[in-house]
């Protein structure tokens, strides 16, 4: 067995990169640091303990348990040296022995009882910690602004709701165990020299000897299984991009390179498992030799005072007993501080995501938005902007009329997509105000306004579910034979109905296994069975089949059938169809009216239309640099 | 192709031997062929084995010397005080020799069968990693990925402890429960039956509690998992919860999805504390019989209070290895069935590989042929292609055009031998592609697919990802010729800068010019636009013509594409229907015929007015 040092291994990786292609990885490099942090923050430790507070009664009879089930686990080597000493003494003492064997029988019960007891509520606890805390995230993500969630990644979120709880919970379900080790730890030493002040004091004198030892062991220990840890994730995750990747993988030729590349990090995962294992082994000759220190001292020491008189064989017995349970707690407290470091980072983090600003709150006098408003549109000099300094929209105003469908077309950057965004009030506007049916937005509820406009947006987003769950999402009342209807009034019904089940297929990883055309149907029946008066739609602009691309047009004009429409349009025919054309360009409304007004004016617009390309979109960036410097000098 | 066999050390082995290995034992049941794989490491198993051994040899003495202390500390056979000290000195030493003994040879125990599992892991690893990178496309159409980093994950982790904590355990537990209960019958029947009496009901229930998590365990990944789905969609999918004010529905669902789970949970909870708490308590009850029948025999004189100490001590060492019992258990029904499904996946044949006398494939003038292709998904009742012909020369661009389902696609993945032809054959300057080595075939063949995977590295590492040798002024071209560059060139580490799942996400028309980067950086004979610019604008895509005309000389170009206006200056375009082609010609020509590339060209390019009059002439 070799032990490795750093500069060992260092060596070995540079001699490997040699003969490694510079630019070659296989997984990514690294994974999220684990904070060697405060073991107790006050502030998390309040937060948290609000979550336990509901169980507190739970936690404080478990607590009461867990200190029975140490009285017992205390109790029973004293029963066998009173047994041996009052019972079994020359000439026996049946009555006392047979004292012993109740008491011993009456410690076992209780023994079981609060072991049940402790444990079962431990557990309940926290297992129902964890999922209160997931689902208190949970419910703040879903008021947190979109800002916010269009700038984080949905992985590190998911990590929060998993990996962060779920160390809250390891350290609620150990930390009850914890207070009982720390009682055992203090009882045995009670005891120990209440038995025996003399030999008590020479064989806890082995105890210290074992925290040295740890104190000395357990920051490289921790860094040992930490860098094992590591390396075994690096190297799953190495495992699971060669999968996810192999398509890619084959057709560049990339397998002999990726096999090499990986046998390193399995090798230098192998390399740092067996450290580890080491780091952790290497307590158990220490913890052994410790304890038979122990035991040797009370034979010879308790022996020879056995030997005079001065002692009872018992109380040796006892003593022997103790001394083999003597380390489990220290082992077990040490531990207990790392769990407890971890807890309080996950904890901080939990915090974070609880503590994320809801950005857009209902007023309190908010009124719900009924469907007897009359669904019209309107922007009132509207500014608005992520960056508030950098408007995405400059004062625009326009009204869309109850029952009228009104195109917005323009250049890539224009604000066509906040424009839309706002009228849901996925963002709040800087200053002016959208009004939907004649209110502004931001005095009705949210939950109403949602249910008053559909929004169909660029990529149709599928959850796992059967089709049918997938076009009434959110409107449960719907019945079946309204979902079948609005399916078939989009044209989405005959492929729905060659699907293996029909309308109960389940849809997996997101629809993937509907072709893009028929996932936008889907979101189109979606938005029917909604029934809003209002529908805000963005097309999509990845180019689909011509033959799907004319059943969506059918689709789209079905859909904007008695509602009113505001449209992010990028095909010719989608545009042309519309009552009126809103032309936005850098975040200012340049033209308005219809398609023959608009080509009778001889703007953008009908510049852009002249170009005869199959959608605005398709227009290259240079022909618009053109239309723009020609548009500048008139 | 570059081997990379120096500098290794030597413990390290060579990783085709290693895989090799891997593969050999095909047909034996899973546990025997893990256990010979494992009995490889001859020399690290054979001390761990001893080690067992002599660990639980040496356990077992330690309570026999403390029963001997303690008589001796009593003075029972009744020598002088001084001859009793030092029996005395005598016993401790020798308790404190066993301890120590016992310390190392269980640390010897741990480490070497942690070790053997460990190079076991290491080893399967590699063969897992090796066989699925060479599983053709075939194979990966019809397994879920997921599943598959299932068994390459877990399933390898149920086999790599399967020698620590399953064929150890054997060993220690019958050396301790043999050895143990000869030395405790025979030292007193009764007592020794006692004693006992505890283990076969601790064993039973040990296992069969185990067995039981392990079940609800699998039926909580899955509750786990559904509970994953319904958050990871929600967050993926926020704006059309926002959109459609769904977040009341989203908390039905997740509380749904949570109350399944937190159920299971607790039943798991149940389940264990039942057991391990009615353990513990059937083991004191056999105690407390220890106790008050030795203590009857003790005053009866029949046997000395160290020997019922022993009894005692044996009890206590003997108690944790039988608990263990459960996961010894469940380590065997682990590893039986993770090594079914992991054996299954190592031993399916890589149906596309080099033949025995391949020859690297010489590129002379760069002529591809297509020569009456057949092909059929596997498992598919009717064929993609059927009998396609056709013949590309360096220089040429050749545009196919066709319905989704037409087998465009097809045609792509068949030229580098992602799939093998049913019938016909595909040469390049008149080799046929079987007849090539694969690794020279795929250099000369670049695909450019619809979808591109970005890996967890730096745009520069992407980039260059089928040529890792290239230096950094060639990956700068092809990125420009991209026109990719100028983004880079905006990143905050520019060619640094981390892309992937966790790093700066691409949009789709950059990751599309990231594939074709790639592409370009090869030097293809025969590159292969498979849709691959359906996300990229039709300005840029133009830009990205115009670069790679240079190039486009000595060269065959493939497009496929459902926008025309990607491939109508083609040199020969193919209008492909059901698997055929039915249609070919140039652009001018094609639009003269008046057929279907024309109703295409119509539908793509008329107003819908227009387009219905159109339809109604047909």
């Amino acid at each position: 067995m070799k032990t490795t040092n750093p500069d060992e291994e260092q060596m070995a990786s540079a001699y490997s990169t040699q003969r490694r292609p510079p630019h070659a990885t296989v997984g990514s490099h690294t994974i999220e640091e684990e904070v060697f942090g405060k073991a107790y923050d006050p502030r998390t430790v309040r937060r948290i303990w609000k979550f336990v507070h509901p169980y507190r009664r739970r936690i404080y009879i478990s607590i009461a348990a867990v200190l029975a089930f140490t009285v017992t686990q205390l109790a029973i080597p004293l029963i066998i040296g009173y047994a041996i000493d009052s019972g079994m003494v020359e000439g026996g003492n049946l009555t006392n022995l047979g004292w012993a064997i109740a008491a011993f029988a009456a410690m076992v019960l209780l023994n079981y009882g609060a072991s049940y007891l402790q444990e079962i509520q431990v557990g309940h606890v926290a297992e129902n910690v964890l999922f209160d805390m997931r689902r208190a995230m949970f419910a703040r993500l879903q008021a947190v602004s979109l800002s916010f969630m269009d700038k984080t990644e949905v992985g590190r979120l998911m990590s929060r709701l998993q990996g962060d709880v779920n160390s809250m919970q390891e350290f609620l379900e150990t930390s009850i165990v914890s207070v009982g080790d720390a009682v055992l730890l203090v009882g045995i030493v009670v005891v120990l020299l209440s038995l025996d002040w003399g030999l008590g004091l020479l064989t806890l004198s082995t105890m210290p000897a074992l925290f040295v030892v740890r104190l000395f062991w357990l920051p490289r220990a921790k860094r040992a299984f930490w860098k094992a840890h590591e390396t075994n994730s690096l190297t799953n995750g190495a495992m699971a991009e060669g999968i996810n990747g192999v398509r890619t993988i084959q057709n560049l030729d990339r397998q002999q390179v990726n096999l090499d590349l990986y046998d390193d990090r399995a090798y230098h995962n192998l390399r740092t498992q067996l450290t580890g294992s080491k780091y952790a082994q290497v307590m158990v000759p220490i913890v052994d030799t410790l304890t038979g220190i122990a035991m040797a001292t009370v034979i010879v020491a308790g022996g020879s005072l056995v030997l005079n008189g001065s002692l009872q064989v018992g109380i040796v017995v006892a003593f022997l007993f103790y001394i083999q349970r003597f380390f489990d707690p220290i082992r077990s407290l040490t531990m207990q501080y790392s769990i407890m470091q971890r807890a309080m980072t996950s904890g901080r983090r939990i915090i974070e995501v609880l503590d994320l600003p809801v950005a857009i709150d209902d007023k309190p006098d908010a009124v719900a938005l009924t469907a007897d408003m009359d669904g019209s549109v309107e922007f009132r000099d509207v500014v608005f902007g992520y960056d508030p300094n950098r408007p995405v929209l400059k004062n625009v105003s326009f009204r869309v009329n109850p029952g009228e469908t009104v195109a917005i077309v323009g250049p890539t950057g224009s604000g066509k997509t906040s424009a839309m965004a706002l009228v849901h009030r996925f963002y709040e506007v800087q200053s002016g105000a959208v009004l939907v049916g004649g209110h502004d937005v931001r005095e009705v509820t949210q939950e109403s306004l949602g249910r008053q406009v559909a929004m169909v947006l660029q990529e149709p987003f599928l959850f796992t579910g059967s089709v049918l769950e997938n076009i009434r999402y959110n409107s449960e009342r719907a019945h079946r034979d309204d979902v079948v209807a609005a399916a078939k009034a989009v044209g989405a019904h005959e492929f729905i109905e060659r699907l293996p089940q029909g309308y109960d297929t389940i849809l997996e990883q997101r629809g993937s296994n509907l072709s893009l055309g028929q996932r936008q149907l889907l979101s189109f029946a979606r938005a029917l069975v909604a029934d809003a008066k209002i529908l805000v739609l963005d097309e999509a602009t990845a180019s689909i089949d011509s033959y799907t691309e004319r059943e969506i047009q059918k689709a789209l004009e079905t859909l904007l059938k008695g509602r009113t429409g505001m449209v992010i349009a990028h095909r010719l025919a989608t545009i042309r169809g519309a009552d009126r054309i809103i032309v936005l360009q850098n975040g200012e409304l340049i033209e308005e009216g219809n398609h023959d007004q608009l080509m009778e004016k001889g703007g953008l617009y009908a510049k852009l239309y002249n170009m005869n390309y199959a959608s605005f979109d398709d227009i290259p960036d240079e022909m618009l640099e053109n239309i723009n410097a020609g548009a500048a000098r008139t | 192709m570059i081997t990379l066999k120096a500098g290794r050390d030597r413990a390290r082995g060579d990783a085709r031997s290693h895989i090799a290995a891997a593969h050999s034992g095909k047909g034996r049941v899973p546990l025997v062929r893990l256990t010979l794989f494992s009995l490889r490491h001859y020399w690290q198993a054979t001390i761990a084995i001893g080690a067992t051994v002599i660990a639980a040899l040496l356990q077992l003495t330690i309570p026999r010397l403390l029963g001997e202390a303690i008589d001796r500390a009593q003075n029972i056979l009744s020598v002088t005080t001084e001859g009793a000290e030092q029996a005395l000195w005598w016993s401790a030493l020798t308790l404190l020799a066993v301890s120590i003994g016992r310390g190392i040879f269980t640390l010897l125990q741990n480490y070497f069968a942690e070790s053997v599992g460990h190079h076991v892991g290491y080893e399967l690893r590699l063969a897992f990693y090796d066989k699925v990178q060479r599983l053709p496309y075939s194979y990966h159409d019809k397994v879920h990925s997921g599943d598959l980093i299932t068994v390459g994950l877990l399933d390898l982790e149920g086999l790599r402890i399967f020698f620590s904590t399953g064929l150890i355990r054997v060993v220690l537990l019958s050396v301790l429960l043999g050895f143990g209960a000869w030395l405790l019958i025979s030292t007193d029947l009764l007592l020794g039956l006692l004693s006992l009496s505890f283990a076969p009901f601790v064993a039973w229930r040990s296992s069969s509690a185990q067995l039981a998590l392990r079940k609800t365990w699998l039926i909580l990944q899955d509750k786990l998992s559904a509970l994953t789905r319904v958050m990871d969609e929600n967050l993926g999918g926020i704006r059309v919860v926002r959109a459609f004010s769904g977040q009341k529905h989203e908390l039905e669902k997740f509380d749904a999805a949570s109350r399944d789970a937190l159920e299971l949970a607790h039943e798991r909870v149940g389940i264990r504390v039942r057991n391990t708490s009615v353990m513990t308590f059937s083991f004191f009850i056999a105690m407390g019989l220890v106790l008050w029948a030795g203590g009857t025999k003790v005053i009866a004189g029949e046997m000395t209070v160290g020997t019922l100490a022993s009894f005692l001590t044996f009890m206590t060492i003997l108690q944790m290895p039988v608990r263990q019992l459960g996961l010894m258990v469940n380590s065997f029904a682990r590893a039986s069935i993770c090594g079914d499904r992991f054996f299954s996946v190592l031993d399916l044949p890589v149906e596309i590989e080099d033949r025995p006398d391949a020859k690297p494939l010489e590129v002379t003038k760069g002529t591809l042929r297509f020569e009456n292709v057949h092909f059929a998904y596997g498992g598919a009742k009717h064929s993609t292609l059927s009998g396609v012909s056709f013949e590309a020369r360096a220089g040429q661009t050749i545009g196919i055009v066709g319905a989704p389902g037409s087998g465009k696609s097809t045609i792509a993945h068949l030229v580098p031998r992602l799939y093998d032809v049913t019938a016909g054959r595909i040469t390049i300057d008149g080799q046929d592609i079987r007849d090539v080595t694969l690794d020279s075939l795929r250099r000369a063949v670049a695909v450019v697919q619809q979808d591109t995977f970005l890996f967890t590295t730096t745009i520069e590492n992407n980039i260059a990802y089928g040529d890792p040798w290239a230096k950094e002024t060639r990956i700068e071209r092809a990125a420009e010729s991209a026109q990719l560059h100028n983004y880079i060139a905006g990143l905050p580490a520019d060619y640094d800068t981390v892309v992937g799942e966790r790093g700066v996400s691409l949009s789709g028309g950059q990751r599309q010019r990231l594939a074709i980067a790639r592409s370009l950086l090869l030097k293809p004979a025969i590159m292969i636009f498979d849709d691959s610019t359906a996300a990229i604008d039709a300005g840029t895509e133009h830009r990205i013509r115009r670069a790679i005309r240079r190039y486009a000389e000595d060269r065959v170009t493939i497009i496929i594409s459902h926008r025309l206006s990607s491939l109508m200056h083609a040199d020969k375009i193919l209008f492909l229907e059901c698997g055929c082609v039915t249609e070919e010609g140039n652009h001018e020509t094609l639009l003269a015929l008046g057929g279907r590339y024309r109703a295409l060209y119509d539908l793509q390019t008329r107003p819908p007015e227009v387009l219905e009059l159109g339809g109604a002439a047909q």
